[in-house]
C-alpha cells in the first residue's frame, strides 16, 4: 500500500525533533483521525534556513513531514507557501487516497509556520 | 530474519494435520457428494465424516451443522433466516454493539425491511450485561445474537447467562464463536444456543469454509437456493476441501485444545506483564480474567498504531490495530469506542494475538524490540514531553 519512498522516510525520517529557537512553529490536527503535525522553521532574511517536525501519526503522516522538511531548506518564504499537499504525495511517489487528506498535514503545517513567522516579525517592527 | 506470526485472530497458520488430510481431494478424490456412483460416495463419506467432527468439537449432532463459505455467511443468514422465517411472532432482534460487522452490518440492513432492532451497550472491558439484555426484550423479541470472543479485545461474554434468560422466554439465541472454537471449550448445551458460527480458518484449517450448527428445530430459511445438499439450506455443490479441512482442524483442536488454552494463557500473560512493566501510559483493552488465551491489546498512548504496526513489521513481528488509519473507515475502532476509551487514546492500539506455534523466546523478542519502538515513535510526537 506504501511506496518505498514512503516507508524509507517513515523507517529514516529527516529533520525530526523540536527546535527551541524556532523564528516560526506551525501546528495542525488531522479533524478526521487526529494525527498531529508541527513544524519549526528558522528564517534568514527570507529563506528557510533550518526546519524541523514532530508528527503523531500513520506512516503517511511522518512520512510527509519527512519529505516536505526536505522540499523547504533554502527555499523562500513565498516558495514554502506555495508548497501543496499533492506536491508532497508526488514526491513521495505517491500516498493511498484514504491518507492524501487525512495524514497529509505538513505542507498545512508548514503554511501555518510561516505566518506565525510573518506575524510575530509585524508584532516586533 | 526471523517473521513471528502474532494475528491468529485474523488467521491462523494451516496445521500440519491439515494440510496432510486434505491432499488426496486436490488428487483422486475429486467426485461430486451428491452423484451415486463410487466417485461420489467416498466423497460424500468424507463429508459427513468431517461434520460428524465438526459436530463432537462443539457437542452437537451431526446433522445439526449446515457448511457455509465462511461465518460471515452464517452469520448473515441467522440474522436475516431467523428474523424472516419467525416474522409472524414478532420484529424485534437483540444484539451488540461490540459485535462482528457479518452481524452489526446484517443487523442494519434488517431495519430497512421493518424490523426492529436493539444495540445493547458493554461496560469499559467489552462486556454486555445479562440484566440489560433481560430488560431489553419485548413480547416482539425474536432473536437475540451475540457473540461469544470479541475478535478485538478478546472479551469472553457470559454467553451461558443470557442463554438462560433467553432461552427461558422461548426466544432464538445465536453467538458468533469464530474466535473461541478451537480456543476454549465450547458447548452449545452449555452455553444454552440455538444457533453457533464457527470457521476453519482461525482454528487452523482453511479459508473458505465455515459452518452454522443450528438447533433441531429450529425455524430458519434457506441461505442459498438450487440443489438440495445441506439439508436444502444451502444449495451449490460443496467446497469439498475446504469442509474436508474444517473436519481435520475441529479434530485436532478437540485432541489439543487443553494444551492450547494453556499455552496461549502463559505467553498472554507473560506479554501483558512484560508490556506494563517495560512501556509506560499503556493500557490493557478488555477483560483481564474473561479474555481469551491467546489476546493481548493494548493502546499506546502519543502513539498511532498503524506507525507502530509497521514498525513491528520492519523488525519481522506481525500484529493488527484498531486504528483509523489502519482501517481505512477514518473513524477509530468502533469496539474500543463503544467501551468508552476516548478516540486519541484508541488511536494508539495494538493486537497481538498467540496461536500454537509461537514460543516464549518469540514473546521475549517482542518484548525487547516493542519498548524500542514505543520509544521512538514517542519521541517523534509532538504531544509527548515526558
Amino acid at each position: 500500500m506504501y511506496t518505498e519512498k514512503v516507508m524509507d522516510h517513515f523507517n529514516n525520517p529527516r529533520n525530526v525533533g523540536k527546535m527551541d529557537d524556532a523564528d516560526g512553529v506551525g501546528e495542525v490536527v488531522s479533524p478526521t483521525c487526529g494525527d498531529t503535525t508541527k513544524i519549526f522553521i528558522q528564517v534568514e532574511g527570507d529563506i528557510i534556513k533550518d526546519v524541523k517536525f514532530q508528527t503523531l501519526g500513520c506512516c503517511a503522516a511522518v512520512a510527509s513531514s519527512s519529505m516536505l522538511t526536505e522540499m523547504v531548506k533554502g527555499k523562500t518564504l513565498e516558495e514554502g507557501l506555495r508548497i501543496t499537499k499533492q506536491e508532497v504525495a508526488g514526491e513521495l511517489g505517491g500516498l493511498p487516497p484514504a491518507k492524501l487528506h487525512c495524514s497529509n498535514l505538513a505542507a498545512d503545517a508548514l503554511h501555518v509556520a510561516i505566518k506565525n513567522y510573518m506575524e510575530k516579525k509585524e508584532e516586533n517592527k | 530474519m526471523e517473521r513471528i506470526y502474532l494475528d491468529h485472530a485474523a488467521t491462523t497458520p494451516i496445521h500440519p494435520e491439515v494440510k496432510e488430510a486434505v491432499l488426496p481431494f486436490l488428487g483422486e478424490y475429486f467426485g461430486n457428494p451428491s452423484s451415486v456412483h463410487s466417485f461420489g460416495r467416498e466423497v460424500k463419506k468424507a463429508v459427513e465424516e468431517a461434520r460428524e467432527k465438526v459436530a463432537s468439537l462443539i457437542g452437537a449432532k451431526p446433522e445439526e451443522i449446515i457448511f457455509t463459505g465462511s461465518a460471515t455467511e452464517a452469520d448473515n443468514n441467522v440474522v436475516f433466516g431467523v428474523a424472516r422465517a419467525n416474522k409472524n411472532k414478532g420484529n424485534h432482534v437483540i444484539t451488540s454493539s461490540i459485535e462482528h460487522h457479518a452481524v452489526l452490518d446484517s443487523c442494519k440492513e434488517l431495519e430497512k425491511e421493518g424490523f426492529e432492532v436493539t444495540y445493547l451497550p458493554v461496560d469499559e472491558k467489552g462486556l454486555v450485561n445479562p440484566a440489560d439484555v433481560e430488560k431489553a426484550i419485548t413480547e416482539k423479541t425474536i432473536l437475540v445474537t451475540i457473540m461469544h470472543g470479541n475478535n478485538e479485545v478478546g472479551t469472553i461474554q457470559p454467553i451461558k447467562e443470557i442463554g438462560e434468560i433467553v432461552k427461558a422466554k422461548g426466544i432464538y439465541f445465536h453467538t458468533d464463536a469464530v474466535q473461541t472454537v478451537g480456543q476454549i471449550p465450547v458447548n452449545v448445551d452449555d452455553l444454552k444456543v440455538d444457533l453457533m458460527s464457527l470457521t476453519g480458518h482461525k482454528m487452523y484449517g482453511l479459508k473458505g469454509a465455515g459452518a452454522l450448527y443450528i438447533r433441531k428445530g429450529t425455524k430458519i430459511g434457506k441461505f442459498i437456493h438450487g440443489g438440495a445438499q445441506e439439508r436444502k439450506k444451502r444449495a451449490g455443490t460443496e467446497n469439498i476441501v475446504g469442509i474436508i479441512a474444517l473436519g481435520k482442524a475441529a479434530e485436532t483442536s478437540e485432541r489439543e485444545l487443553l494444551a492450547r488454552v494453556e499455552h496461549a494463557t502463559s505467553l498472554r500473560d507473560k506479554l501483558i506483564k512484560g508490556i506494563e512493566e517495560k512501556i509506560p501510559y499503556v493500557h490493557l483493552n478488555g477483560d483481564r480474567e474473561k479474555r481469551l488465551p491467546g489476546n493481548v491489546n493494548f493502546c499506546f498512548e502519543y502513539v498511532e498504531g498503524e506507525a507502530l504496526l509497521f514498525s513491528l513489521d520492519a523488525k519481522g513481528v506481525a500484529g493488527s490495530s484498531g486504528s483509523a488509519c489502519n482501517s481505512g473507515s477514518l473513524t477509530a475502532s468502533f469496539v474500543l469506542l463503544a467501551m468508552g476509551i476516548p478516540a486519541e487514546i484508541a488511536q494508539g492500539s495494538l493486537r497481538l494475538t498467540i496461536g500454537r506455534d509461537n514460543t516464549e523466546e518469540q514473546i521475549d523478542y517482542v518484548l525487547e524490540v516493542l519498548p524500542e519502538i514505543v520509544d521512538r515513535l514517542r519521541a517523534m510526537s509532538p504531544a509527548y514531553n515526558k
